[in-house]
């Protein structure tokens, strides 16, 4: 399985509103990530990672470009190919900047329901969503609504939801800005684990610099463009 | 894992106040066809009660009940002689307003032909039938009578000696069950000064009249009472009811009588189907609108509150449509929110109606078929009030789980 693309996008561009209002958020945007391979996405605010991000992960269709998961197209610009909903299911998961959960589920429900969308039974679901939670360190909250969260805590349930389905895709959007830098690391870590050993392509956007030591490769950010960055390590 | 009941333990208080709100509604509408059928049970109850199979009736008049209808005293004999008819009794029916213990009183009087008929058919909840041929009187408990309280009416005092429950004329009003003799005094009861001007002027107008002129004799039987002059003595029952002898049929009987020019006969089935026609339908077409009116703005209103539902979970949608839930998930979360709030509803509505209901002036009767009718609205105004929240979500993008 390594070696072959993750994800790969040629040319993506998005352009919010149109005339005087008219934003290029992203404009050429080409990328590759092999399975098995963690690369971080960096870059000033508003340089249009999120935009690019969201394009990749198929909730935000791109102006023009296309989007390869697994080497198969799945957008031409605007365009989908098949079924997106599927994909999401199937194929990617999702961490966010602030925490996406759903409020009256619990926090292990919370784990639970992407692995009952995909067909996984209850109590096989139930085990490893606990057991992901353990590995996070919030399995003591398990029972927990959100809302009786702390926003790290809530953030390591959205990592574990992310991870429950063992996706091929993992694209997180500064996914440790709500966790202090030993927990930020420990994410860091694990996304770079979920990559190695399951092979995984994953993107993480990020502004920590302190954990870049993880990441195969780095990416810049600019004005909408993407460049290949050099590995600080 | 249901996500519909996670959202309602998550928010119980709002889907209780909710669904009371929506009970209450369904409760007025199940209350709708309640009072209907109470009012075409109450309309019917008498004619199927007393048990006759055949109403002589004044000629082309449609009954006592749809309007004033006289037939003189003597028509029993007449009736009870047709080949066929088994018995026949008098039935003398009006209504009467009187002030008691400071509130209008109304009183529907049925006479009942005693000896023949002493209210041995009424069904009653306390005392007993008439057991003498004045003075006594069986009363429905909506009239607010007590058993063995005393009642003026013309110049008699009348004793409460038995007491019915849920009898009542078409119009609403409490029965009261005299036998004829007295319900003829209470609705002929003239006070002594107007009877002797009438017999003064009876006298005067004999004096002046050819008549008088010719027959003095008449004269003298002019100063007499009313009943003592049977030729001129006015027509003063309402019906007279007639038994047919088994294996007699009710056409033939009727066909005995069709020569009388002076009298209608309607069969049991026959005055039932009048009174509904006549006071009933007017009011079944309107109560049944209100119902159709109701069941709508139910309706409407379960929509609306679903629609807000379902804003509320924007955010949740989109997130699962992010995490790749199929539709059929997310419509079902909606769905089974609308059908919790609708079927409990009902539960609300069913349980608070048996309490207040019967607390109402008029009998509100629950029957299994309405209810079970009622019941099959509420789902289906439960799935369509659904929709407009669908509609919603199924536009939502999971790019606002972002937002
Ligand atoms: N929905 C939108 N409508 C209009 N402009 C947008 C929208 N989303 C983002 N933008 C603009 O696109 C640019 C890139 O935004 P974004 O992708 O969020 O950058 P980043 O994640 O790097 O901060 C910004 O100038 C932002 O204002
Ligand atoms: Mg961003």
């Amino acid at each position: 399985m390594n070696d072959s693309l993750a994800i790969a996008t040629e040319g993506l561009s998005k352009i919010y509103g149109s005339g005087n209002t008219e934003v290029v958020a992203m404009q050429d945007a080409s990328l590759q990530v092999k399975h098995g391979e963690v690369v971080a996405l960096l870059g000033p605010s508003g340089s249009g990672k999120s935009t690019f991000l969201t394009a990749v992960g198929l909730i935000n269709p791109p102006t023009a470009g296309q989007v390869i998961i697994n080497g198969e197209l799945v957008m031409d610009g605007p365009r989908a190919m098949t079924s997106l909903r599927r994909f999401r299911r199937r194929e990617i998961g999702y961490v966010f900047q602030k925490s996406n959960l759903i409020p009256f589920l619990t926090a292990v429900e919370n784990v639970q329901i992407v692995m009952e969308i995909n067909g996984v039974g209850a109590g096989a679901g139930r085990r490893r969503a606990m057991e992901l939670l353990d590995e996070l360190g919030v399995r003591d909250r398990a029972a927990n609504l959100p809302s009786m969260l702390s926003g790290g805590q809530q953030q390591r349930v959205a990592v574990a939801r992310a991870l429950a389905n063992q996706p091929s895709i993992i694209l997180a959007d500064e996914p440790t800005a709500a966790l202090d830098s030993g927990r930020g690391r420990q994410v860091m870590d694990l996304f770079a684990q979920v990559a190695h050993e399951h092979g995984a392509g994953v993107i993480v956007v990020t502004h920590d610099h302190r954990a870049l030591d993880v990441f195969d490769s780095l990416y810049e950010m600019e004005d909408g463009l993407i460049k290949r960055s050099e590995h600080p390590a | 894992m249901n996500l519909a009941a996670k959202d309602i333990r998550h928010n119980v208080g709002r889907f209780l106040l909710t669904t009371i709100g929506i009970g209450m509604l369904l409760m007025v509408v199940m209350g709708m066809g309640g009072i209907y059928r109470g009012i075409v049970e109450d309309a019917t109850m008498l004619v199927d009660e007393v048990g006759a199979d055949l109403w002589v009736v004044q000629r082309d008049t449609r009954g006592p009940f749809a309007e004033i209808s006289r037939v003189p005293s003597n028509m029993v004999h007449r009736v009870a002689a047709v080949p066929g008819v088994k018995d026949a009794r008098e039935f003398l029916f009006h209504t009467i307003q009187r002030e008691h213990r400071g509130r209008a009183l109304r009183i529907a009087i049925l006479g009942l032909s005693w000896p023949t008929d002493k209210g041995g058919w009424v069904e009653l909840t306390e005392g007993r039938a008439l057991t003498q041929s004045h003075f006594e009187m069986i009363a429905d408990q909506s009239l607010g009578l007590r058993l063995g309280e005393r009642i003026k009416l013309g110049k008699e005092n009348y004793e409460v000696v038995g007491i019915t429950k849920s009898m009542i004329s078409a119009a609403g009003d409490g029965l009261a069950f005299f036998t004829v003799a007295d319900a003829q005094a209470i609705q002929f009861d003239t006070p002594g000064e107007a009877v002797r001007l009438e017999r003064a002027a009876r006298e005067i107008r004999g004096a002046n009249s050819e008549l008088g002129a010719k027959l003095p004799v008449l004269l003298e039987q002019a100063s007499k009472s009313n009943a003592e002059i049977p030729a001129l003595a006015p027509p003063r029952i309402s019906a007279v009811m007639a038994s047919i002898e088994a294996g007699v049929n009710p056409e033939e009987v009727i066909a005995n009588m069709s020569g009388w020019s002076d009298v209608s006969v309607f069969t049991r089935q026959g005055q039932r189907e009048l009174l509904l026609k006549g006071s009933v339908e007017k009011v079944k077409k309107q109560i049944g609108l209100f119902r159709v009116l109701l069941t709508i703005i139910a309706a409407i209103i379960m929509a609306l509150i679903l629609y807000t539902l379902t804003l509320d979970k924007i955010h949740t949608i989109a997130l699962l449509k992010l995490i790749g839930a199929p539709n059929s998930r997310i419509l079902g979360l909606i769905m089974q929110e609308s059908l919790f709030i609708g079927v409990l509803g009902y539960g609300i509505a069913y349980l608070l109606g048996q309490r207040i209901f019967p607390n109402f002036p008029r009998r509100v009767i629950l029957t299994n078929d309405d209810l079970l009718q009622l019941g099959v609205i509420v789902i289906v105004i439960s799935v369509l009030a659904s929709f407009l929240g669908i509609w919603k979500a199924l536009r939502v993008s999971p790019n606002e789980a972002l937002s």
